[in-house]
């Protein structure tokens, strides 16, 4: 029997990436990803003690770009395509800090049309993105119709981008002193009566998702996150106010015109990966009603400020924020008076994701692995950049 | 008091409070709307973070970012703070910035005050070889495993075809 052991052990030994460590205790170091098709293109270095995880390091970096040094090659306008690719799911969350910070830097005053415009892509994003992410959750833990029914859902609101904005997903569409073009004159309405549908098929993911004893079992108190660590770990978005944070950059420095909407923070004690995945999907009511409400009050007038070309700030720094969908979304532009920026740094969420993810994955059994790391909301070509 | 959270008010009475207890040792070198930046040596910073998480509720980490400035032969090292806690900061971004001899970039960590910056400041160490005292794991994080350059965040190391 024993040497039957051994002679596993040492056939387990000659395997590329699985490695054991402490012959008694039988520690065994694996490698998910970074190929693997449950964590997309990051890898995980899980040390599992039986079943239960002993360590977990996040390796990221497989999809890094250089995108900040990018930056320092290019002006304020070149730059403006090439920074939503890291994600571009949810391409206007990304953009928008940094033509804020554009604007403060160059001291521009957007137009109102463009500011209601900009806030309706912005929300009709949220639900691009977070429908995207609830179909991949879904799928991951099995369950198929969760997979169809919000990529279905989705096309109704990719529609509605690319009548406003000409692409489906990579629009590109915010520019410093605006937005690149105005909406149809057909928008506003087709918009109205797509978010109504949209609100409507909102309530289907109850019964066949949230309640779903299946679902429930896998994540109902898995991976709690407690509102200390939360915090002191730099979790943000869906991920912090899971946590009963209620933390919203919209609510906390509104940008924009989101001081004139009126919504509630979403926000739930449980912490666990249930609480992640339901939270997000409360807040797209909530996008729905910001949406409705600016295509209500949105002015009529110009949608963008011409700027010259080569426009160049003075010497200076600017450190601005959004609610992006998977949280605080911040660009910290330095610039030396030259058409190009000094310095641009992205602090992304999933990036900020990192420490969290290790932090829960501590102690947790591997088969919630997925659950957990699902309901980070984490997305590798963002943290890479 | 609610006007205060537009205007310079709040910004002026929280720099004061960090004045007052650090005196010459920091410098606040601007203030604008909800944004304050301070700058703080290497060796007060640990000080000042503990500072301001326990007593001023800025206990959120944003964001830590290195700037090179070959010119002034310094590199910084800025860290964003926000406040989760205290719903009168919580519009406010605290920013301070170490400033390191570009020939000896060392300080130590913030681990000890705020938990989350640790990959943050590895990402610091790659990209313009600042080095963490006291760090955990200080290692290569996003760029290839056979990168063998400078720190790439360095002003001296140019992308090939775009030297200026």
């Amino acid at each position: 029997m024993q040497q039957e052991d051994k002679a596993l052990k040492d056939r387990v030994r000659e395997i590329p990436g699985l490695q054991m460590e402490g012959e008694d205790r039988g520690i065994l170091t694996l490698s998910v990803g970074p190929q693997h098709p449950g964590s997309g293109h990051f890898r995980l270095i899980i040390k599992v003690d039986g079943d239960i995880i002993a360590e977990a390091l996040p390796d990221p970096g497989y999809v890094h770009r250089g995108e900040e040094k990018m930056c320092e090659y290019r002006n304020y306008i070149q730059n403006i395509p090439h920074l939503e690719r890291p994600m571009i799911a949810d391409s206007c969350g990304i953009l928008y800090p940094y033509v804020l910070a554009v604007e403060e830097l160059l001291g521009i005053q957007v137009p109102e049309r463009a500011k209601y415009i900009r806030v309706i892509m912005a929300e009709i994003n949220r639900c691009i993105f977070e429908l995207y992410w609830l179909a991949i959750y879904g799928i991951f833990l099995g369950h198929s119709t969760m997979f169809m029914w919000p990529m279905a859902d989705r096309e109704l609101l990719i529609d509605l981008a690319e009548m406003a904005s000409g692409a489906r997903v990579t629009h590109a569409y915010f520019v410093p002193g605006g937005v690149r073009n105005d909406i149809p004159d057909i928008f506003v309405e087709k918009a109205t009566k797509h978010v109504k549908y949209f609100r409507s098929r909102l309530k289907e993911y109850e019964s066949i998702f949230y309640a779903n004893p299946l679902f429930q079992a896998r994540t109902v108190n898995v991976g709690v996150l407690r509102r200390e660590d939360a915090i002191n770990l730099g979790a943000t978005g869906p991920v912090l106010r899971a946590s009963g944070v209620e933390h919203d950059i919209r609510k906390a420095e509104p940008y924009d015109v989101y001081d004139e909407m009126d919504f509630k923070v979403i926000t739930m004690k449980e912490g666990d990966s249930y609480a992640r995945a339901y939270v997000p999907w409360l807040e797209m009511y909530e996008s729905v009603e910001i949406i409705l409400q600016a295509l209500e009050k949105i002015p009529n007038g110009p949608v963008r400020i011409k700027l010259g070309p080569n426009p160049k700030g003075g010497v200076a720094e600017v450190f601005k924020r959004v609610e992006a969908a998977r949280g605080e979304l911040a660009y910290y532009i330095v610039s030396d008076g030259n058409p190009k920026p000094y310095r641009v740094k992205l602090s992304v969420p999933s990036f900020r994701e990192l420490p969290v993810m290790a932090h829960l994955l501590k102690g947790a059994k591997l088969a919630d692995m997925p659950s957990i790391y699902w309901s980070m909301n984490y997305w590798p070509v963002e943290a890479d950049r | 008091m609610s006007q205060s959270t537009d205007g310079l008010y709040v910004e002026n009475v929280l720099a004061d409070k960090i004045n007052s207890r650090f005196g010459d040792r920091i410098k606040v070198s601007y203030l604008k709307p909800r944004r304050i930046r301070i700058d703080v040596s290497k060796d007060h910073v640990l000080e000042l973070a503990r500072f301001v998480r326990d007593e001023l509720g800025f206990d959120h980490p944003i964001s830590v970012s290195g700037v090179d400035y070959p010119k002034r032969s310094t590199i910084e090292v800025v860290y964003h703070i926000g406040s989760c806690s205290r719903d009168e900061y919580r519009s406010f971004v605290l920013a301070f910035a170490v400033h390191l001899p570009r020939d000896n970039p060392v300080m130590p960590t913030l681990i000890p005050v705020y938990r989350g910056v640790e990959y943050h400041e590895r990402e610091v160490f790659e990209m313009l070889g600042v080095v963490f005292e006291g760090h955990p794991r200080l290692e290569r994080l996003l760029l290839p495993e056979d990168w063998a350059d400078i720190p790439p965040l360095l002003k001296d190391f140019h992308i090939k075809g775009r030297e200026e």
